[in-house]
């Protein structure tokens, strides 16, 4: 803490501030207030107000004898132990994949940041293209380059043919259509997300650090156990979150690679009800359900390993 | 790991494997995009350059492609300005209900996707808006602006005091100073913000497809085409947006790395 800071906060306690200063400050914040308005009333607008309005729909009461698609506004808390009972081991398996998916993306994402941002230091123009390289897919559409994996594990493909050459895969087996295409898949799209946080958070480590470790004879090992990792900690978790958040409610993964028996994730099953089954106060459920799991989810993660100034 | 015979070559060969992991599909949709397949493009059949002289081809495609990039600039250009004046407000000025406004912020980025689709298609619903262009700008400006927010925040929170107080000493009023000094030390981390947001915007579908109805977007053109087979043109689309979105970014850095040289070699 700075002197000038210690300053400050012994000024408040005792308030020496004259008259001016005070008005100065309220004048500032009336400032700020303005500066934060347009963009918080958008999003209590378009965020806040839509999530309540999820939550009321998801307690609507369909009426007797109602068309399809048809609700009235009620306290329906049975479609929550409906839609429970039925999906929960969906809901399972889509946190099981995306948690195996956050750790194989943090382990592929880790020597890439550490190469950007640590190998790379003084060589600005390989480290910007290779950096491009990592952003640029998104303008190919997640879509598309799923869709492209599909076709590269397909039976016929020359993977799985070479695979079944060696027979590590199976006569009979196949890559697509199973949990493991979509775990893929899930890692590989949210790889990027992994990736820039650890590489923000690299870019800072000072390497002198890592020499004077090694002078003082920690192996390689741990080096990279007390001195790498812990400060490369706000990025790993940061990215962490980036990764299992999104890919807990992904469902073009699941629905591109996937198949109907072992794969299907809640992200499928609230749009189905959305859209195929037209069930509104179901799909609102689901959604609000899986918002609470993530939530809780987090809070914990946060609880245990994180640091305050996460974002 | 830093100096060891082990970890000179690990972390160069694992990551650049991992950066080759992550071009295999772009490599495949370019090769593809010069396949002569047909309707499916499923299987190389032979070379043709026909794709890349008529992307148009395939109904639809183009038309997807212009919504996209329409709705990519539209919303990109709101979620900036709305952004980056949050997050200005937030590191310089103190007030009350600052930690809802913080919730406002980092909730949306703890929110999947489905949710928050589901939610504002709901909210439409209710207020009975139809879906279309407009529906989809509201729901990608919600999600951009947290991660606007969030960049240009790091930034401003890293800006040094003191070169304001220097302007002030100098006698420059606020807004000259917040034009003269702030705004111009902002500019990379608002470049960046941009930047993420409009990609982010582009490659949307999940929360576009709960919000646009019948209006299309160049993801949901390839999702909906998934069905019956992509078509070529797809291909050569996504490999030109690709090519052309590193170029720009190379030519960009190439043309700062040069200026910084030219900065250092006049000293």
């Amino acid at each position: 803490m700075s002197a000038p800071a210690d300053l400050k906060r012994a000024a408040k306690r005792a308030d020496l501030r004259s008259p001016e200063e005070i008005r100065a400050e309220k004048k500032k914040g009336r400032m700020g207030a303005w500066l934060i308005l347009p963009g918080m009333l958008y999003m209590a607008l378009f965020f806040a107000a839509p999530v309540v309005v999820l939550l009321s729909m998801s307690l609507f009461v369909k009426p007797e004898g109602a068309d399809l698609g048809e609700f009235v506004p009620g306290w329906n808390f049975g479609t929550y132990a409906e839609v429970w009972s039925r999906y929960w081991p969906v809901l399972l398996r889509s946190f099981v994949f995306a948690l195996i998916a956050t750790i194989a993306a943090l382990i592929i994402a880790f020597p890439m940041a550490y190469l950007v941002a640590v190998r790379l230091r003084g060589k600005p123009l390989l480290k910007g293209i290779l950096l491009v390289l990592l952003i640029a897919p998104f303008f190919s559409s997640f879509v598309l380059r799923t869709q492209a994996w599909k076709q590269i594990l397909a039976d016929e493909g020359w993977i799985v043919q070479t695979l079944k050459a060696v027979a590590i895969l199976p006569a009979d087996g196949s890559l697509t259509a199973t949990p493991f295409a979509v775990i893929c898949g899930l890692t590989y799209n949210f790889l990027p997300f992994m990736m820039l946080p650890i590489y923000a958070s690299l870019e800072r480590l000072d390497t002198r650090l890592l020499e004077a470790s090694g002078d003082l004879y920690a192996s390689p090992a741990q080096t990279f156990m007390k001195v790498t990792l812990p400060q490369s900690m706000p990025g790993v978790f940061a990215g962490t979150l980036l990764t299992f958040i999104p890919a807990a409610g992904d469902y073009v993964n699941a629905a591109i690679l996937g198949n109907n028996r072992d794969t299907s994730m809640i992200g499928q099953v609230i749009d189905s009800r959305f859209f195929k089954v037209i069930d509104y106060p179901g799909a609102a459920a689901l959604s609000f359900i899986l918002m609470v799991c993530i939530l809780i989810l987090v809070l914990i993660y946060i609880r245990r390993f994180g640091t305050k100034d996460l974002f | 790991m830093y100096n060891t015979k082990l970890g000179k070559w690990f972390i160069p060969v694992v990551g650049g494997l991992a950066f080759v992991y992550l071009l295999v599909p772009i490599v495949y949709i370019f090769v593809f995009s010069f396949n002569d397949g047909g309707k499916s493009n499923l299987q190389w059949k032979s070379f043709t350059l026909d794709n890349w002289k008529n992307p148009c081809g395939a109904p639809g495609a183009c038309e997807s492609l212009v919504n996209s990039l329409s709705v990519g600039a539209v919303a990109t250009l709101i979620a900036t300005a709305l952004g980056t004046a949050v997050a200005i407000g937030l590191v310089r000025y103190k007030f009350r209900f600052r930690s809802t406004a913080d919730l406002l912020i980092i909730l949306p980025l703890a929110t999947p996707e489905v949710v928050l689709g589901a939610s504002l298609l709901a909210q439409f619903l209710n207020l009975g808006w139809d879906l279309g262009y407009w529906t989809v700008i509201i729901a990608h400006v919600m999600f951009c602006m947290s991660f606007v927010i969030v960049t240009v925040r790091a930034r401003v929170a890293g800006l040094d005091d003191r070169l304001e107080e220097a302007a002030a000493d100098l006698y420059a009023g606020p807004v000259q100073r917040f034009w003269k000094i702030t705004f111009p030390m902002l500019i990379p981390g608002i470049v960046a913000a941009a930047l993420l947001s409009f990609a982010m915007s582009f490659d949307d579908f999940i929360i576009t497809n709960f919000n646009s109805g019948t209006f299309s977007t160049f993801p949901k053109f390839v999702y909906v085409a998934a069905a019956r087979g992509i078509p070529a043109q797809a291909n050569v689309i996504g490999s030109a947006m690709f090519i052309i979105a590193l170029l720009i970014v190379i030519i960009g850095q190439v043309v700062s790395y040069r200026r910084k040289k030219v900065l250092a070699a006049r000293g």
